[in-house]
């Protein structure tokens, strides 16, 4: 007889199966002492030749963080990082800009072809514009002139303070204000870089724009930071993407993102989330604290998508302030957490303008030992007259050691407006895996099937390629390299 | 093909299967009747292979392989097909991804080479035809807010694609309609040939009137109580099981 496992067993098999992208990439890199204090700060704006502008910005986000507490709300338990035993800054050290990706340092291009994706191969077969974030500084950006002549802009955000600082002094920080919170305040202060997109009026960008992040050097703190603007009548989808190398010391990453959709623009961002979870006792994963919001203007829309499947630990909370009238804020979530990992993630959807929609379909699935917690805020201001929200909350779980909590806030101030709620728990049944079984296909499959399935209604949501990878990794988180 | 001897299975403490005797030959159709609660099911689900009931003791050979060796979904590569009393809901997985999972898979533990999608869609159109099926079935999510006809016509469906050497039918006539048995059952002929075997679980003789058996088997109380021709079940559907189980009750009490 082959081998028996019961589902429980498989579970526990698949739980201890070991992340598949835990590898490093032998690039040299050059770093900062380790610690943070004001010179850090300043270093880190010298090292990157800023503005003394974008300086006092930071240093002015730096007097706010000291005096800011670390947050303590989220369902999440993990050892405060030591904040002075981090490295702010490491670049790698690349000599000359990249004009095309066939310029790429051979090692960066043997890690993404470890990860299964050729730029090339992907850049032909969909149009993909990159712009590659290894560590902090972005090293290749692609597509770049037939953006240009759109006049796209999609650049490092380290480029764009020094060449477009009219809009980055216009809009950085209006969206997260630096004091919004503990992490908002840390990655104004020091962070290294990360994208920033314009799209002009009237403009429909051609292409997906993409992002492919990885954590590279052990120690080093992330601190991204995306500006993106749809200007008036615009449409943009941007892919955020990243996987994480295997490390003993937990790595913390505290993103900004920052999304405008003025006036009829439309912005949809998805994100394939997979930093490293750390091992089955929980040792070396990523700490995940993201700052991720946008603003609508009139008639404009702002979808969320993500696929969350790494992290030892996630706080995250992709929010919509609907400040125009007619606008649509929506959020389609997938997170699955395994073995030790805890993931605390929602939305919040802020209607400010009448008859602005917001609809948030959030999936959790639960393995291992782990806790997903959904967290939602639904706020419903005074003057947003007949708005309206949509909210559905699913677990799965995934064998009894794990657990899955819904905190929904509802806050409405109007009653012209209506809020629909719903949530289900469920667990994959014996005899849904025995139907499949009898049809000949196997446990491990049948799991992944049905997960599938479950999350249809967001996966939907990806991109087509995106998708495919997407649901690559929910196989891969689930079960591993199993048999 | 299936041989099955002093087969005994339950749940927990409870027995269920208490000595089951049964030979089914290629070729041959096999009706099995009885009462509610026999062990119709159990007997189906046991050859199937659900791990919920535990064999105590008896062997269940196909083709000269001993199935209880085999995890069900070996089972199904080797040829063993159930069509469910009650169809199990998948959601969010489309029929025909579905079935493309489960053919993939076949494929794959057979050693044969992956059918390319087109001759699976042309397959699918093929037997979706011969069951009468409306268009967009294909697209529907596994049985999620199929009527309960429209569950047993896609087990049927399901077993047209997976062309099995046992199908084993648990109660495929009730939910149908007039119309959508004859559709059924005529399916299901067109599918039987000499290398092939149906088991026919059924309450109704009318089923009978379309696929007939070659045998039928009374089951009562987890034993087969009495088996014969297809006039055993004209038989029954007059007489009612009492005459039969009343003898055997009093012979094991
Ligand atoms: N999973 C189970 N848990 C507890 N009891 C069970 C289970 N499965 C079957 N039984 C019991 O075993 C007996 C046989 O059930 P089974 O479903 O095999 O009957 P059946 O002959 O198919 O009946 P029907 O004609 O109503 O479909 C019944 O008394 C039933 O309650
Ligand atoms: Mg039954």
């Amino acid at each position: 007889m082959r081998e028996e496992l019961s589902e429980d067993e498989l579970l526990e098999k698949v739980t201890t199966s070991e992340y598949k992208y835990g590898f490093t990439t032998d690039i040299e890199s050059d770093k900062i002492q380790k610690g943070l204090n004001e010179d850090t700060v300043r270093l880190i704006s010298s090292k990157k030749n800023e503005p003394e502008w974008m300086l006092e910005y930071r240093l002015k986000a730096f007097d706010i963080w000291k005096e800011m507490d670390e947050p303590n709300w989220a369902n999440i338990n993990y050892p405060k990082p030591n904040y002075q035993d981090i490295i702010y800054y490491s670049a790698p050290k690349q000599k000359k800009k990249l004009n095309s990706l066939d310029d790429l340092d051979p090692e960066l291009k043997k890690t993404f072809d470890k990860l299964g994706i050729s730029l090339n191969e992907q850049k032909r077969l969909s149009g993909v514009a990159m712009d590659i974030v290894i560590d902090s500084v972005s090293v290749a950006t692609s597509f770049k002139d037939k953006l240009a002549e759109l006049g796209i802009i999609f650049c490092p955000i380290s480029d764009a303070i020094k060449e477009h600082p009219e809009l980055v002094k216009k809009y950085l920080g209006t969206v997260v204000p630096t004091r919004d919170n503990f992490f908002s305040a840390l990655n104004s202060a020091v962070f290294s870089d990360g994208s920033f997109c314009y799209i002009p009026k009237g403009v429909k960008c051609p292409m997906e724009l993409s992002t492919y992040f990885r954590i590279n050097e052990a120690g080093t703190g992330q601190f991204e930071r995306t500006l993106l603007i749809a200007d008036e009548d615009s449409y943009v989808s941007y892919l955020e993407g990243c996987t994480a190398p295997q490390r003993d010391e937990n790595q913390l990453h505290a993103a900004v993102v920052e999304l405008v959709a003025l006036d009829n623009a439309e912005i949809k961002y998805s994100t394939v989330q997979n930093w490293y979870p750390g091992d089955e006792n929980g040792v070396g994963g990523v700490f995940n604290f993201v700052t991720k919001r946008g603003v609508c203007h009139k008639n404009s829309k702002i979808s969320w998508t993500q696929v969350e499947t790494g992290s030892a630990v996630t706080w995250k909370y992709p929010s919509c302030i609907l400040k125009g009238d007619n606008s649509i804020g929506e959020f389609f979530s997938v997170a699955i957490t395994n073995n030790l990992q805890q993931a605390d993630t929602g939305t919040k959807m802020v209607h400010l303008g009448k008859n602005s929609k917001s609809t948030i379909i959030a999936k959790g699935i639960c393995a291992g030992k782990s806790n997903g917690s959904y967290r939602g805020l639904v706020q419903i201001a005074k003057g947003a007259k007949n708005s309206r929200n949509f909210s559905q909350c699913d677990s799965l779980l995934m064998g009894d050691k794990c657990g899955s909590h819904t905190f929904p806030y509802i806050e409405v101030k109007n009653s012209s407006s209506q809020v629909e709620h719903e949530a289900t728990t469920s667990k994959i049944g014996e005899d849904q895996i025995f139907y499949c079984n009898q049809r000949g296909i196997g446990t491990e499959e049948a799991i992944a099937l049905i997960v599938n399935g479950y999350c249809k209604d967001v996966l939907n949501q990806l991109p087509m390629e995106f998708a495919v990878e997407a649901q690559k990794l929910l196989e891969i988180s689930l079960e591993g390299s199993v048999g | 093909m299936l041989k099955i001897e002093n087969l005994k299975a339950g749940i927990e403490e409870v027995k269920i299967l208490n000595g089951i005797d049964l030979s089914v030959n290629a070729g041959e159709v096999h009706a099995i009747m009885g009462p509610n609660g026999s062990g119709k099911s159990t007997l189906s689900a046991v050859i199937a292979g659900n791990e919920s009931y535990e064999v105590e003791s008896g062997s269940i050979i196909f083709e000269g392989e001993d199935l209880l060796e085999l995890d069900p979904d070996q089972r199904a590569h080797k040829g063993v097909f159930l069509s469910f009393q009650y169809p199990v809901e998948i959601p969010g997985i489309s029929v025909s991804n579905f079935l493309k999972a489960a053919i993939s898979e076949k494929r794959k533990q057979l050693g044969l080479d992956p059918i390319s999608a087109k001759d699976l869609l042309g397959k699918m159109r093929e037997k979706m035809e011969l069951l009468n099926m409306k268009k967009g079935y294909l697209s529907r999510n596994m049985n999620e807010g199929f009527s309960g006809g429209e569950k047993k016509r896609n087990e049927i469906f399901q077993m047209a694609m997976l062309e099995p050497k046992l199908a084993i039918l648990d109660e495929t006539d009730s939910g149908l309609d007039i119309d959508a048995l004859k559709i059924v059952a005529n399916g299901v002929n067109k599918l039987k040939n000499k290398k092939n075997a149906t088991i026919v679980i059924t309450h109704y003789q009318r089923l009978l009137d379309y696929i007939i058996p070659d045998y039928v088997h009374v089951l009562h109380n987890g034993r087969i109580i009495k088996s014969g021709g297809k006039e055993l079940a004209l038989e029954l559907e007059e007489k009612g099981y009492d005459w039969i189980t009343k003898e055997a009750d009093k012979k094991w009490g």
